[in-house]
């Protein structure tokens, strides 16, 4: 009798546990949403495991780092590595002159973005279709092509070793992948409404009012997206600053590649056994590179990921 | 009268907006491109007192890149394999985490921010660190699969770009920070009746996701696919972009040489991205 009741039953609930586990309409079930999380946790942790490495081994003294039993958390919290590594890369000096240079190129790029954006978005003129798809085709054109004509006319016009070389071409919209900032402001003006900028119009505003009065103010979204890749952009870069910069502007990223040329000069090896460069020291060197960005991400991550959400990113 | 002016009016203000970028282009794109190609024929020699001096030489330049020069060729091959290689996986993986972000996840914010910090922090000097470090190798992988010992009895130029890739999984990974963000913006706007519609006729997800999400972002891989080459092409620690540079400033090659070398880069970039968009749209209208 019982057998056979639960042979009747057994399809139900076979088909109400399957629902469970693997999911119905509309949800993925508990199997689903396990595999899901596990995917989101295991790429997390690979995306974040160098940072780890970073912050781990940052903080290991030289018998940490030898002792093999210590493979991720050091025994004791151990400062000195920062300590050389700041003066190494010569930081307080190197940081302002780094947010210097980017944030000068980063503030002419986003404001020419935007008078750009707003010109092809809002106006009809002869050519307009013809310039913004050459707009778009100098996104292609890698940088080492430009580069070695560029250089040659800096050099002429006296824009070499200073900011100059950023600034000029990132105030005539041609800057580091400019194009899509353009494109950003493009989009996000296109869905405006022109309903308030006639009417402005209408109370007598001429259009450089109008733009900057009522369209600017509304465009902040594209502003803290172009600005946040911008600035990490300009950050980052350092291909073009060693050739434009030469030995006159050091950035943070550069004054890292030279790390272990500046560690041999501050601390000549052999005399003191911790006073050698090991892989602690040039971690936190790696980690003061990254901290001031990685401070300013944090702090304006929620503002930049709403303003992704409105605009979108690219056009389409 | 007045429409007409009107017209005109707006026609001047339209170019003063654009003016910047006008004038950019004319001095500060168009211009050297052509003064780069005129440079690519000639050899050239930059002295104190006369500045630049140009030798028309022909073809000379290109001649030298693919006849003489082995290790140009070789490192545009490399990067070739390269593209071919990392784009697939970047694209790829990007169009995983952003349909995992799509879904009905908690904590999405959260992994956002996670996906999107290689996009904040990668520069050639950190890239350089963590992979003398070997912290972009993944830890545990090299356990479970030795992959130098499968790709041993390999050629070489397959070995070679495989073992590339498992070497720099995380760093491949990192240069998808934008395509995931490209890819949720336009998961985000297909149509959820669509899908329900879908699933009222039985569709399953898998079905679904071939018939209705992929034929709705097609043309947003391309976009992708566009901007990880870009991105690649100018990422300094690829094979090609040292040789460039170091030969502007060899005392027997030259700018002029350095020139010939960028314009076949480029060449060779456009040709990539072209062929790639030539199937894509010959796909989509079978």
């Amino acid at each position: 009798m019982e057998r056979t009741e639960s042979k009747v039953k057994s399809p139900e609930r076979m088909a109400k546990v399957k629902r469970i586990l693997l999911g119905g309409r509309g949800s993925y079930g508990v199997l689903g949403n396990i595999f899901i999380y596990m995917l989101l946790i295991g790429i997390g942790f690979v995306y974040l495991y160098p940072l780890l490495y970073i912050l781990m081994n940052s903080m290991k003294d030289l018998e940490d780092l030898l002792n093999p039993m210590v493979k991720w958390i050091p025994t004791h919290i151990y400062f000195s590595n920062y300590e050389k590594a700041f003066k190494v890369l010569n930081y307080m000096p190197t940081l302002t002159q780094t947010l210097y240079v980017v944030l000068l190129s980063t503030i002419a790029q986003v404001i020419s973005s935007s008078l750009i954006g707003y010109g092809f978005a809002r106006y009809n003129f002869k050519g307009k279709n013809f310039f913004f798809v050459l707009m778009i085709v100098t996104f292609l054109i890698p940088q080492q092509t430009l580069m070695i004509p560029r250089f040659l006319m800096f050099q002429k016009l006296g824009l070499l070793n200073s900011v100059l070389s950023f600034f000029v071409p990132a105030t005539f919209g041609q800057g580091l992948n400019q194009a899509l900032f353009i494109l950003i402001f493009y989009q996000l003006f296109r869905m405006m409404p022109k309903s308030l900028e006639e009417a402005a119009r209408i109370d007598g505003a001429n259009d450089f009012t109008v733009f900057a009065r009522i369209s600017l103010p509304l465009a902040t979204p594209a502003f803290v997206i172009s600005f946040v890749l911008s600035m990490v952009w300009y950050w980052n870069e350092t291909y073009l600053s060693a050739l434009y910069f030469g030995n006159t502007i050091k950035t943070l990223p550069m004054q890292l590649q030279s790390f272990v040329d500046s560690y041999r000069l501050l601390f000549p090896s052999g005399a003191v056994v911790t006073d050698r460069l090991n892989e602690s020291v040039r971690m936190a060197g790696t980690l003061l590179t990254i901290a001031p960005l990685l401070i300013i991400y944090f702090i304006v991550e929620r503002w930049l990921r709403e303003s992704i959400d409105s605009v979108g990113i690219t056009g389409e | 009268m007045k429409k007409f002016k009107n017209s005109t009016l707006k026609q001047i203000y339209g170019y003063l907006f654009i003016s910047p970028w006008l004038f950019g282009f004319i001095f500060l794109t168009a211009y050297p491109m052509l003064y780069s190609l005129y440079l690519s024929f000639n050899k050239v020699k930059i002295t104190a007192d006369s500045g630049i001096v140009t030798e028309f030489i022909k073809f000379d330049n290109y001649k030298y890149a693919f006849f003489t020069d082995v290790s140009f060729v070789q490192s545009l091959v490399n990067f070739l394999i390269q593209l071919l290689l990392s784009v697939p996986v970047i694209i790829v993986f990007a169009l995983v985490i952003a349909l995992l972000l799509n879904s009905k996840v908690k904590m999405k914010n959260f992994f956002r921010t996670i996906f999107f910090l290689p996009v904040i922090i990668t520069s050639s000097s950190v890239i350089n660190e963590l992979t003398q470090q070997g912290a972009t190798q993944l830890p545990g992988l090299s356990d479970i699969l030795n992959i130098s010992a499968i790709t041993d009895t390999w050629p070489v130029y397959i070995a070679q770009p495989v073992n590339y890739i498992f070497n720099n999984l995380i760093t491949i990974l990192w240069f998808s920070g934008i395509q995931i963000l490209v890819f949720l913006a336009g998961l985000q706007k297909i149509n959820v009746s669509m899908y329900e519609a879908a699933k009222i006729d039985g569709a399953t997800s898998w079905e679904i996701f071939w018939k209705i999400t992929l034929p709705a972002i097609q043309p947003l891989i391309i976009v992708n696919v566009v901007y990880t080459v870009v991105l690649l092409s100018a990422f300094p620690m690829n094979p090609v972009s040292p040789i460039i540079r170091d030969n502007m400033f060899n005392i027997s090659t030259g700018f002029g040489y350095a020139s010939a070398l960028s314009w076949v880069y480029l060449i060779f970039l456009l040709g990539f991205v072209g062929i790639y968009a030539l199937f894509t749209v010959r796909r989509g209208r079978d």
